[in-house]
């Protein structure tokens, strides 16, 4: 990814701000308790990602869904610079679900096209296959020689029933067009 | 004492020593696995994070298969123990989702019932097949071992979903370390994150990540680690390599599943275990312990 840094602009124009958009996140699980963070920061101070790279603030990230600065917020590939390991949540003195918020932004996001191309060929692959990664020759063989088993496939047809129910095939496909544009 | 055997994709794919050496060492200790043979990936966070109805359908639907056979699910792999016990959790609680879900699993036949718990292996080993028994199975003494234990987040956190141990002091899996008479060390930030889930995402960033913890493994004087997550163990055993070429840093530091570790002190053949599938050679760990 290249374009990890969130733009923020010098001044907010209240007309910009879309107000809706915190209240949007609380709709979903995970982001309920947005509302009760007070900026003190614990999340960022123990966030390994934070530690290692300014292009990811998870503070900053929640300031700015509070305040509505929603297409900034959804098109930056920061947010899914999360590697999903769950302190904050842990230490978060409001109990922010932090980690599942950065989830529910996300599943946000993907509606309005944005998602990483290794999600979406993992998810690719989960509906085709039943699994994400594929059974090769190597995998068979190292079985047999372990003594296990043949790996069957997994019934496919149940994911890909499942995510044509829920809209996640159509999903996947449409995120396939936008990474071409 | 009877399981579930939810064994995810990963390891049945990409590392079949884990769960080789976690079938050997069950069937010694006595505890019997049932394969659930209709099963799919569990629907990781990777999925989650695009779209959290098809996770939870997907992983209800899992759910719903050991509810059939009306065991317990078992895991082994911190991201199906995870994601399970969460949608689990998120299904007995929240009726309104509940009625959703079924909606979508009665067009594949299923139904979401609410009536199984979902448990890591540790937990099993740790409390129901105990440390005395565990420890009558012991042939082999592992003391010269320095260890150090790798947890990996999703065994751990959330704790409010998970209930596994304390979610920044766990001890579980030292403990069962130390019943094959290893150390197991303490080193800087031990329950702090691989980075396993930004590979494809920033591999710049996951490998940093996973560097520090081989840095300040190593720093403990370990002479080997054992992980419990298969994304973890990626992440450290050929990341090393990925680590190697990145900063010009080289660890060597041999990285064991837990049922590996035990199925060696239990005097399994290491043949058997699956050990020359590592990426890293264990050869210094076998050697040390002759
Ligand atoms: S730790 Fe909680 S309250 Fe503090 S800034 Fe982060 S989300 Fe807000
Ligand atoms: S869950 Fe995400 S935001 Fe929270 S500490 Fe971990 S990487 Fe940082």
């Amino acid at each position: 990814m290249a374009n990890t840094d969130i733009k923020i602009k010098e001044t907010l124009r209240s007309s910009e701000l879309e107000p809706n958009f915190a209240e949007e996140i609380t709709k979903h699980p995970g982001g309920e308790k947005l509302y009760l963070c007070y900026q003190c920061g614990s999340c960022a101070g123990g966030c390994p990602v934070g530690k290692i790279t300014n292009s990811y603030k998870p503070r900053q990230i929640i300031r700015m869904a509070l305040l509505g600065i929603k297409n900034e917020v959804l098109s930056s590939d920061s947010i899914w610079l999360c590697a999903s390991c769950y302190t904050c949540q842990e230490r978060c003195p409001q109990e922010v679900e932090i980690a599942d918020l950065m989830l529910a932004i996300r599943n946000i996001a993907a509606k309005e096209g944005h998602a990483p191309k290794a999600f979406v060929e993992q998810a690719t692959s989960l509906i085709e296959n039943g699994r994400i990664p594929k059974i090769t020759g190597l995998t068979q063989r190292r079985r047999t020689s372990l003594g296990l088993p043949e790996l069957s496939p997994a019934p496919a047809d149940v994911v890909k029933k499942i995510a044509a129910i829920t809209g996640f095939e159509q999903l996947m496909e449409k995120l396939k067009e936008e990474a071409k544009k | 004492m009877n399981y579930a055997l939810f064994f995810g994709c990963v390891i049945p794919t990409r590392e079949p020593s884990y769960e080789a050496s976690l079938r050997a060492v069950f069937k010694e200790l006595g505890v019997d696995l049932i394969d659930l043979d209709k099963a799919t990936c569990c629907a990781p966070i990777p999925i989650e994070s695009l779209d959290f109805k098809t996770s939870l359908a997907i992983a209800a639907y899992n759910l719903s298969l050991a509810e059939e056979a009306n065991i317990n699910i078992m895991t082994i792999c911190n991201g199906c123990f995870q994601v399970l016990s969460k949608a689990n959790k998120t299904l007995k609680e929240n009726e309104t989702l509940r009625t959703d879900i079924n909606k979508i699993l009665a067009e594949v036949g299923r139904e979401y019932k609410g009536t199984v718990d979902v448990v890591d292996y540790l937990q099993v080993l740790h409390n129901d097949v105990t440390p005395e028994r565990i420890k009558e199975n012991i042939s082999k003494s592992l003391n010269k071992l320095r260890v150090a234990a790798f947890y990996g987040c999703h065994v751990l956190r959330p704790s409010s979903v998970l209930n596994f141990d304390n979610p920044e002091h766990p001890h579980i899996l030292d403990d069962l370390i130390e019943l094959t008479e290893a150390k197991s060390v303490q080193y800087m930030h031990k329950t702090k994150c691989c980075g396993g889930l930004l590979r494809g995402i920033s591999d710049d960033l996951a490998s940093k990540l996973a560097r520090n913890k081989l840095f300040n493994i190593s720093n403990s004087k370990a002479d080997c680690i054992v992980t419990v997550c298969p994304f973890c163990f990626l992440q450290l055993d050929v990341g090393q390599l990925d680590v190697r070429r990145r900063f010009n840093e080289t660890y060597n530091l041999p990285v064991f599943h837990y049922p590996e570790l035990l199925g060696l002190a239990m005097g399994i053949d290491p043949e058997k275990l699956g050990l020359k599938t590592h990426r890293i050679s264990t050869e210094s760990v076998l050697k040390k312990i002759e």
